[in-house]
């Protein structure tokens, strides 16, 4: 997929004068959060489980090579395929040439967001291949040729009105005069329009929320049962996943489940978990005659020894955007790449550049939210401020940034300058502000005030009353 | 394929090991092994360690909660009527896609004559299918279901209603017992070819968040708990259907 990530600051001021974008997303500030909080509640085990999430990964991480070779074998002595992929251009390729083997035209999908990382419908379509977007989200955006807004939810910027426009102007096979105006009859419509093609389709490819080098397995969790008929109908089916996916054991698995649909959703468990090892076997009635798994690297080796490989902890449950307020504010699209929110803002740097995505870290207040939240307790603040770090060492920040900082780093490093200066601005806008309370306007704060008050301060720095607190206490 | 992808695997796995500095006989491998043996089980919610019966009760709540609906009889010999009652009850026709599992298949379905019972996978046009399971998993209310010649994976996800018989003594507690279960009974064979974990009806949320039953998978799950005598008999709740 193409970024637009360079064009943030832009993206972000478009998607906040967006009426209808405010209005699907005011869902997820409620939605989400409190049904995470009250399942999390409901389970005393919850923060317990968190640490183990944490250090199953943190343990098979530190082993990955070594996980990874295992799972290679079980998976091949279960009849399975594997394809080593260092790059997205290696996986693209690697899943066409199965495609064109099989004599593919028609391909289903079941939800896979390394399926947009590598872009690989339009490379499919590209070579003469359909691909069919079956999670009803992402055939909603793929009617509308947009990318995923959000990691579970990728529709959830559109309202039903949107999405029954769209299926008026694209499925023509039905009655004009057909009522579509409640959730109910788009879901209805879109179910009979996509069982056929499920039935047709000559390849299924699916994401995976696990590998098991234990028994050489991939896992999906879904909620529709889309990505079961993907997997189930065609004679091939295709796992793309990353390499980080891998855990040992199906006990650890088990354990990982439990936080990720809490962390998610808020369900206590999602509807379907697949666990697929290898192709049908000799006595089996249905399932594909052919299994592979395409591995995906693009950089994370990489990631793996540097600061950075916390983040390769992540289960993308998308608990960090749905308790994000930028991500409340600006919605997905604007983060202009695969993946928005927090997690997007550590990542995007790491897989396309940080020159070309070394603003989506700049866009965070770190009120900490998304580290609170997080099941694999990532600490995306840190990183995120690794990530500033190393843009304001390449030089690639602004110039009204580096001004800026330059600007106040000069005082910060001479406390005595700093101190007087501070109290002299806090006395002087004490004074100015104190019939209010708050400045409507101020000078260089423009970015600030347009959107709300500032309030005033009341005459004394922090450090005065510290100070005269500390003196207090000693006395 | 281009010189890049064949070279994948070592290219890959070098990478690694450089971003680990692994080290040849660093132990690593052992630790590897070890931890592979011992599948060492994380934090089991204490709700999920309780006495048989008890467990029972909790599957039944947990998946009635999640939207399944769940019916309870003292004996096989009674699933046929109990299926009946569940069909007609719901105005669905009474034509059954049904496993070709023994179980099943012996089932006295001259009790429900009106029934039309046959067996095989599903092509997408049967309404009603029928499986056995298993395994339960009580924590969660969560049918294990695994394919092979006695269950056809596409009778879980084709028809709009899939009504699946559990014993109540293949009702476990946590998730890692299932496994257990499933390890014991495969005697060192591999997996099959899938296991599916199917908690309540087919479902999304992709529309403002509204939650509809009936994705793409089964609108109706139904499950029947057979109190093969001993652990669940006398259990609370008993019999109550929809």
């Amino acid at each position: 997929m193409q970024s637009s990530a360079r064009s943030f600051t832009e993206n972000a001021r478009v998607a906040m004068a967006d009426p209808q974008l405010k209005r699907a997303l005011s869902k997820v500030k409620v939605g989400f959060i409190d049904k995470r909080a009250t399942a999390a509640e409901r389970l005393p085990e919850f923060e317990a489980l968190r640490d183990t999430a944490r250090d199953i990964k943190n343990h098979t991480l530190e082993h990955l090579d070594l996980y990874l070779e295992r799972y290679e074998e079980t998976l091949r002595a279960a009849g399975g395929h594997l394809h080593w992929c260092a790059t997205a251009e290696d996986a693209r390729a690697a899943v066409l040439e199965i495609c064109r083997r099989a004599g593919a035209k028609t391909v289903t999908k079941g939800k896979s967001m390394i399926s947009e990382e590598i872009a690989l419908n339009d490379y499919l379509e590209k070579n003469g291949i359909t691909p069919v977007e079956t999670d009803l989200g992402e055939y909603i955006i793929q009617l509308r040729h947009e990318p995923p807004s959000h990691i579970i939810a990728p529709a959830v910027h559109l309202t039903k009105e949107t999405i029954e426009a769209d299926f008026r102007k694209i499925h023509t096979q039905f009655a004009e005069g057909r009522s579509l105006s409640e959730p109910r009859d788009l879901v209805d419509e879109a179910r009979q329009v996509l069982r056929e093609r499920f039935l047709k389709a000559d390849v299924g490819i699916t994401g995976a929320n696990f590998l098991i080098a234990e028994t050489g397995s991939s896992v999906i969790v879904t909620n529709e049962g889309n990505g079961d008929l993907t997997q189930t109908l065609p004679r091939i089916h295709i796992v793309v996943a990353s390499l980080e996916k891998v855990v040992p054991t199906l006990e650890d698995m088990s354990a990982i489940l439990r936080v990720l649909a809490r962390s998610a959703t808020g369900q206590e468990f999602s509807t379907y978990t697949t666990i697929s090892t290898g192709p049908r076997r000799a006595e089996d009635l249905d399932g594909p005659d052919e299994y592979h798994v395409v591995l995906l690297d693009n950089g994370r080796s990489e990631m793996l020894g540097s600061e950075f490989r916390e983040v390769l902890r992540c289960i993308r449950c998308g608990a960090c955007m749905n308790h994000c307020p930028v991500y409340h504010a600006i919605g997905g699209h604007a983060y202009g790449w695969v993946y928005p929110g927090p997690i997007g803002s550590v990542l995007t740097p790491a897989l396309i550049g940080v020159e070309e995505a070394g603003n989506l870290p700049n866009a965070s207040t770190f009120c900490g939210r998304c580290e609170s939240v997080c099941p694999m307790r990532i600490p995306l603040p840190k990183l995120m401020r690794h990530w500033r770090t190393r843009e304001f060492e390449r030089h690639l920040s602004p110039k009204a940034v580096r001004f800026g900082l330059a600007f106040w780093a000069f005082f910060a490093t001479r406390p005595a300058l700093y101190h007087w200066v501070t109290g002299l601005q806090a006395r002087i806008m004490g004074a100015l502000g104190r019939r209010k309370g708050r400045f409507a306007s101020l000078p260089l704060a423009g970015g600030w005030t347009r959107h709300r008050d500032f309030p005033a301060p009341e005459g004394r720095t922090f450090q005065d009353l510290w100070a005269e607190r500390q003196k207090a206490r000693g006395g | 394929m281009s010189a890049n992808r064949e070279n994948g695997r070592e290219a890959i796995l070098g990478a690694l090991r450089r971003s680990l500095k692994r080290a040849p006989g660093d132990g690593a491998a052992a630790q590897v092994e070890a931890r592979l043996a011992a599948k060492g089980r994380g934090p089991v919610p204490a709700r999920a360690q309780l006495s048989p019966a008890a467990q029972v009760d909790l599957f039944q709540a947990m998946a009635e909660e999640l939207s399944s609906s769940v019916s309870r009889v003292a004996r096989l010999d009674q699933v046929p009527g109990a299926i009946a009652a569940y069909l007609s009850r719901h105005n669905l026709p009474p034509r059954l896609r049904m496993a070709p599992n023994p179980m099943l298949e012996t089932l006295p379905w001259d009790k429900a004559p009106l029934l039309n019972v046959s067996s095989g996978r599903s092509d997408g046009t049967d309404e009603v299918s029928l499986t056995g399971a298993f395994a339960g998993v009580a924590e969660t209310g969560t049918l294990m279901l695994h394919s092979g010649a006695t269950h056809p994976t596409t009778l879980n996800f084709l028809p709009d209603t899939h009504i699946v018989v559990l014993k109540a003594s293949d009702i476990v507690g946590p998730y890692e017992d299932a496994w257990d279960r499933v390890r014991a009974a495969r005697q060192g064979a591999d997996m099959p070819r899938t296991v599916n974990f199917v908690t309540g009806p087919s479902r999304t949320a992709d529309i403002e968040q509204t939650i509809q039953l009936g994705a793409h998978g089964p609108r109706r799950l139904h499950i029947v708990i057979v109190e093969d005598g001993a652990p669940a008999a006398g259990a609370s709740g008993q019999g109550n259907a929809p």
